[in-house]
């Protein structure tokens, strides 16, 4: 039992860093309809960052400071790249985002190298025992953050008036334009949001482990979470990314004796499995809103 | 004496070579392909033989992204199947730890692999159907993934990771193409094959969007609800889209690592599918000479960028040295051309030749 509530504490760690990286995905997707690739580059960009700046400074500011600065980066990106294909088919916008991608994470590898960067965090890999289990203290730290931050995140958008410019703006741009929101102020700051949440998540990805190159696969796996939740829900991003996380972490400890053939890292697939079988059943995802169609 | 430009029917419109410009271009590109073997080095050939290979695997993409419409990151997928399809029916029958046919005829594991692919995209097609947009591209995507990690685990077929496998046996009648003969070498033979086969598919690939399913195609591309509205069946062309996509990507798979010998499993991975995408996007989104231009570009890429640092001191071959190195110039290049070619030139390069031609026909003036 001890192992079982270990595991999907573990689950949740993991669960909360795909729903921080899936709730970027989602803000970018709500205010200009395209799912942007260039999130594991900006992830990685953070977690680079943050590995950097924790030699001069405290932890926890280094954190701030590069989420910043990532934050900036996204909303440079967004300006610099995308700002000029608006009105263009979505696919061509997504296939930029491809090559931001491609070019900022080639950037930030060379920062990297070959070795594995510490990030200087105070978990570690230490442990805390909680009524008898023992838990991973960066996936309790992860957890609490992703659920604070989420917390802030829709009273933003629900109480505060930029919060009601951008969802103005999601749901029709030109009637808010109308209204006098500034569309591309809502552009700038979704991609600036979007960025420091995956900042986030690097950073919390890359505690204990540490920063590798091979660490920007996992923000791909904020793909299966977006498509399960629906492309254009914040709820659905994150209780898909807290399930998907939890189901991943029991495949992994009780999947490997399933059948030889699926191998022992099946548990990395799993996510994609999950997908294909939801979509077969609902093709826009559990909470996202099936669009109307006029000619 | 007729007038060079005035159809008289719809036929001569559609026909493949309608102006007489473009037939003698076509002669002139044909005789300059066949001749370049006696004119470049044998590695240069090697590059070419791959780039042509890639063509066809572009092509393939083009016919579902451009023509259909249906953005599939998923290429990559389609490729590892027929690249194991032909590397098994080619294989060596008494191996113990590869499973293998002994069939070398290349007509044979050539449509073998493009079948098996088509019929894996068969299989995928009714669930993309469903899907829209950007929901299809990552679930393609996923594709990619699952996969990556069946052909990692699947020892018996691919060699398992780090180890691979060789690849399918070029052979014709009993004419070895990946042997050097007498008359002429390996790279030489391969580059003809690869060259033959390439232009066969392209004209196939021609044929069939000019066709009624290519313009039924465009239709559900340009709006798939009038598409059915005017009576296409919209699930059928699409599912028509993925199954010939996918047989292309086959044949290409097939072929691409003939020219190395070896195929390994890590390399059919989210990289490759981009790579295809870039091709198209980069050579002209819906057109075959794009597709074929694209793949050129993009194979011959890293083959450039290796010529730099003799040009530029503070780019250096190797790393450890410093300095940015070839790879991460190469990589960074690849980036912004897609960047690039999207914001500034969304047709590609075919794009740039319609307004080159456009420029000299109309000389001097400016319309």
């Amino acid at each position: 039992m001890n192992e079982f509530v270990a595991t999907v504490v573990r689950g949740l760690g993991n669960g909360s860093i795909y729903a921080l990286l899936a709730l970027g995905f989602v803000i970018v997707y709500k205010s200009m309809r395209v799912i942007s690739f260039a999130q594991p580059a900006f992830m990685m960009a953070g977690a680079l960052l943050v590995s950097y700046l924790v030699v001069s400074m405290n932890f926890f500011l280094a954190v701030l400071v590069a989420l910043l600065l990532v934050a900036l980066l996204g909303a440079g990106v967004e300006r610099l790249a995308l700002r000029p294909m608006i009105g263009k088919p979505v696919f061509v916008i997504a296939i930029i985002t491809l090559g931001v991608d491609i070019v900022i994470r080639t950037v930030v590898n060379s920062f990297i190298g070959l070795d594995i960067r510490q990030m200087g965090d105070p978990w570690g890999l230490g442990q805390v025992d909680v009524l008898g289990v023992k838990i991973d203290q960066r996936h309790l730290a992860t957890l609490v953050t992703t659920l604070v931050v989420v917390a802030a995140l829709f009273a933003f958008y629900r109480w505060s008036r930029t919060g009601l410019a951008m969802r103005a703006a999601s749901s029709d741009q030109e009637v808010a334009l109308a209204q006098g929101v500034s569309v591309g102020r809502v552009f700038s700051l979704s991609w600036a949001l979007a960025a420091a949440l995956a900042g986030l998540a690097g950073v919390f990805l890359s505690t204990g482990i540490g920063l590798e190159q091979n660490l920007w696969l996992t923000a791909l796996k904020a793909l299966p979470v977006i498509i399960l939740g629906g492309l254009d829900s914040l709820g659905g991003a994150v209780v898909a990314g807290l399930s998907i996380g939890v189901v991943e972490a029991l495949v992994g400890s009780y999947g490997g004796d399933l059948h030889p053939v699926f191998g022992g890292d099946f548990f990395l697939v799993v996510p994609y499995l999950l997908m294909l079988l939801v979509l077969l059943v609902r093709p826009y995802g559990l909470f996202g809103t099936r669009e109307v169609e006029r000619i | 004496m007729s007038r060079p430009l005035l159809y008289l029917s719809y036929k001569q419109d559609m026909a493949l070579l309608n102006t007489p410009a473009k037939r003698g271009w076509t002669i002139a590109l044909a005789v300059g392909a066949v001749l370049l073997p006696f004119v470049l080095t044998d590695d240069l050939l090697v590059v070419l033989a791959t780039a042509c290979v890639a063509a066809i695997g572009a092509i393939g993409l083009n016919i579902v992204t451009g023509y259909g419409g249906q953005v599939s990151l998923g290429h990559a997928f389609f490729l590892a199947i027929g690249a194991y399809t032909a590397a098994a029916i080619s294989g060596d029958p008494d191996s113990t730890r590869l499973i293998g046919f002994g069939i070398t005829s290349l007509p044979i594991w050539l449509l073998a692999a493009g079948l098996v692919a088509g019929l894996a995209g068969l299989i995928v097609a009714p669930l993309a159907a469903r899907l829209r947009g950007l929901y299809l591209a990552v679930v393609t995507l996923g594709l990619v993934f699952i996969g990556e990690h069946i052909f990692k685990h699947w020892r018996e077929l691919t060699g398992g990771v780090g180890v691979g496998r060789p690849a399918a046996v070029p052979e014709l009648f009993g004419f070895q193409f990946a042997v050097d003969g007498e008359l002429f070498t390996k790279a030489q033979k391969l580059y003809l094959l690869m060259l033959v086969l390439l232009v066969i598919f392209g004209v196939l690939a021609r044929n069939l969007v000019r066709s009624r399913t290519g313009r039924a195609l465009a239709a559900v591309r340009d709006r798939d609800l009038a598409a059915e509205v005017i009576g296409v069946d919209v699930t059928r062309y699409k599912m028509i889209a993925f199954a010939v996509s996918s047989f292309y990507a086959g044949v290409a798979g097939a072929l691409l690592y003939v020219m190395i010998g070896f195929v390994e499993p890590g390399s059919f991975n989210l990289g490759m599918s981009v790579q295809y995408i870039a091709m198209i996007l980069i050579g002209g989104v819906g057109t075959i000479s794009g597709s074929v231009l694209g793949a050129l570009f993009i194979t011959l890429l890293p083959r450039i960028t290796r010529e730099l640092p003799a040009v530029l001191p503070f780019i250096s071959s190797s790393s450890g040295s410093g300095g940015i190195t070839v790879f991460q110039v190469e990589t960074i290049l690849y980036g912004l051309l897609i960047i690039g070619f999207l914001i500034f030139e969304p047709r590609g390069l075919f794009g740039i030749w319609i307004r080159l031609r456009t420029y000299w026909k109309s000389w001097p003036f400016s319309h």
